[in-house]
């Protein structure tokens, strides 16, 4: 029986949920293809990584749990991955679509001599090809590969499949001949982000504001919906124009240039709608605008919509959305 | 220093996207091409290393055919010294034959340092720089946001999911840019006057087999028709009752 083996990108020894959903989007696709899912980590002090990738539905669980590891290197990391893979002989590698895989994957499918698709939505087995979908000009349009050759890699956009759960995996803990010679590119230093909110790409909620804002002084009002929603729930999103205009940091831009997103709930406030901005978030699967113009583009994608002065909108949102949150 | 600029043609940002008659690729008609904006910000990092050193050559190169010669005299015009074109003619190439016939030609030519954008903007990869960094045996850092060269090795910033890690890369190797990197120059008329005289090498580059194929280009389901409502009473009730997202 051939393998599926996911790469579960481990921080500080603990998996989050993009990990999580590629186990369930391997086991999908390992319904399809009659494979058997084995999860494969790789770090240092994995205990709580290997306890929730046991749980997580997949058939075996492979950790590469050495000291070796405890800075992420995208060089060693590969190293050590490919070693694995080896002997793991799968038909498909996935792994989220997240900052680790974006830049480890594509090191990996080098090395393997292995196509990759990156940024999947769908998955696909069909004549005995493995293939993917994925969005292309950040979501315009959409294309589907198939492999041409062995293994298939892909890596797999958050927030597209049910996390896998359930099971007890057998754990095993792998030897690695990769050495600290073998780091090239090592993190030195890791600075935890000031603030506590969820990544954009991962949060349920997205709440994003425009130049309809007037200035980056009115952003604590977007800021707030956001905390509205609760601890951990909703991250706060900006379109390219303030981006640009420097109200907002880049990392918040959602769009071509920025970041896509694709949560439960998408609130467009004071943005109008540009085509660079759209393709960002229109796979959202609602999609609220509030805008003072009726004509905006924005609510061409929205589901819901409000025409009104953010100013006088927002406030009421905020309060609304904490009544509802509580209860 | 030796530094090699890798950049590619990709349509605008702001165009329209219809799906060509084969099904699997854009009908290009109507549509502005342009550099892409990544490789922009990969191109003044490229140049601002140069000119902080006080010396080096930056080599611009991209893989495609003869029309992206108007993107590498943009970069030239931004301050290149020299663009290869590896000629590739109209073939549809994935990120597995577009990296190893890049590589293929990087090992022929000194590089201390290869610069590239986070992603292109048409298949939006992100593949590319690590691929190639493998294929180099050399180290990479991806979606970096800031840069400083101390020495031989390059300390970089680039935001991960809630953090920012610091990484420590030796050189040779591969730095891909994101947005907030640099604020690229804008090529002015005397650049662009010089471009017309910089070395502009056609090579055919050395093709492989792609590891992959397109089976299909489609636009997205348009999405369901949306309704406006006249109060956020009536919004989160919808959200609630409808949406159940609350």
């Amino acid at each position: 029986m051939s393998n599926i083996v996911v790469i579960a990108d481990a921080r500080q020894g603990k998996v989050k949920k993009p990990a999580l959903e590629a186990v369930g989007a391997a086991l999908e696709l390992a319904g399809k293809a009659g494979s058997e899912v084995v999860a494969l980590v790789v770090g240092a002090d994995l205990a709580a990584a290997k306890d929730e990738l046991a749980k997580s539905g997949a058939k075996r669980v492979v950790a590469v749990d050495d000291a070796v590891f405890a800075q992420y290197s995208s060089d060693g990391y590969a190293k050590a991955i490919v070693e694995q893979l080896a002997a793991l002989s799968p038909a498909a590698v996935l792994m989220p679509h997240s900052a680790m895989g974006r830049d480890l994957l594509p090191r990996v499918a080098a090395l393997l001599d292995a196509p990759l698709v990156s940024d999947c939505t769908a998955l696909h087995f069909e004549g005995g090809r493995f293939g993917a979908t994925k969005p292309v000009y950040a979501g315009k349009a959409y294309k589907k590969f198939f492999a041409t050759k062995s293994p298939f890699l892909a890596t797999l956009r958050p927030n597209n499949w049910e996390v896998g759960a359930g099971g007890s995996a057998e754990v095993a803990d792998a030897q690695t001949s990769v050495g600290s010679a073998d780091l090239k590119a090592i993190v030195k230093e890791l600075v935890a982000s000031a603030s506590d909110r969820v990544p954009l790409q991962e949060a349920k909620v997205v709440v994003s504001g425009g130049r309809g804002l007037k200035g980056p002084e009115h952003f604590h009002l977007v800021e707030e919906l956001a905390a509205a929603f609760g601890a951990g729930v909703a991250a706060v999103g900006a379109s390219r124009a303030v981006v640009d205009a420097g109200w907002r940091p880049h990392r918040e831009q959602v769009g071509q240039t920025g970041k896509v997103v694709s949560p439960t709930l998408y609130i467009a406030i004071g943005i109008s709608g540009a085509i660079q901005h759209l393709a960002g978030m229109r796979t959202a699967r609602f999609i609220v605008a509030i805008n003072k113009d009726p004509n905006a583009p924005i609510f061409k994608v929205a589901d819901y919509g409000i025409v009104g002065d953010a100013f006088e909108v927002l406030p009421q949102l905020t309060e609304a959305i904490k009544a509802a949150v509580a209860g | 220093m030796d530094i090699v600029v890798c950049v590619k043609r990709v349509v605008k940002t702001d165009s329209k996207i219809k799906v060509g008659a084969d099904g699997r690729s854009i009908d290009p008609a109507g549509v502005e091409f342009v550099l892409n904006p990544y490789d922009e910000f990969a191109l003044e990092e490229g140049l601002a290393t140069r000119e902080r050193l006080g010396a080096g050559t930056v080599t611009v190169v991209t893989l495609g055919d003869a029309a992206a010669e108007k993107e590498l005299r943009t970069a030239l015009a931004m301050g290149a010294d020299k663009a290869v074109l590896l000629d590739a003619g109209d073939r549809q190439l994935d990120a597995h034959a577009t990296a190893s016939a890049v590589a293929a030609w990087l090992r022929s030519v000194p590089h201390d340092v290869v610069f590239c954008g986070k992603q292109a903007v048409d298949g939006d990869d992100s593949q590319f720089p690590g691929r190639l960094a493998a294929l180099l045996g050399i180290p990479s850092v991806t979606e970096v946001l800031k840069l400083e060269l101390n020495g031989n090795t390059f300390r970089a910033e680039r935001d991960i999911e809630g953090a920012r890690e610091v990484v420590e890369c030796p050189t040779p190797c591969v730095i891909s840019a994101h947005k907030g990197l640099n604020e690229p120059r804008i090529p002015n008329l005397k650049g662009i006057m010089a471009a017309k005289k910089k070395p502009l090498d056609k090579i055919a580059a050395q093709l492989g087999e792609p590891a992959s194929e397109v089976a299909s280009l489609e636009l997205p389901p348009a999405r369901p028709e949306g309704r406006i409502l006249d109060s956020v009473n009536a919004l989160v009730d919808a959200l609630r009752n409808e949406a159940k997202v609350l």
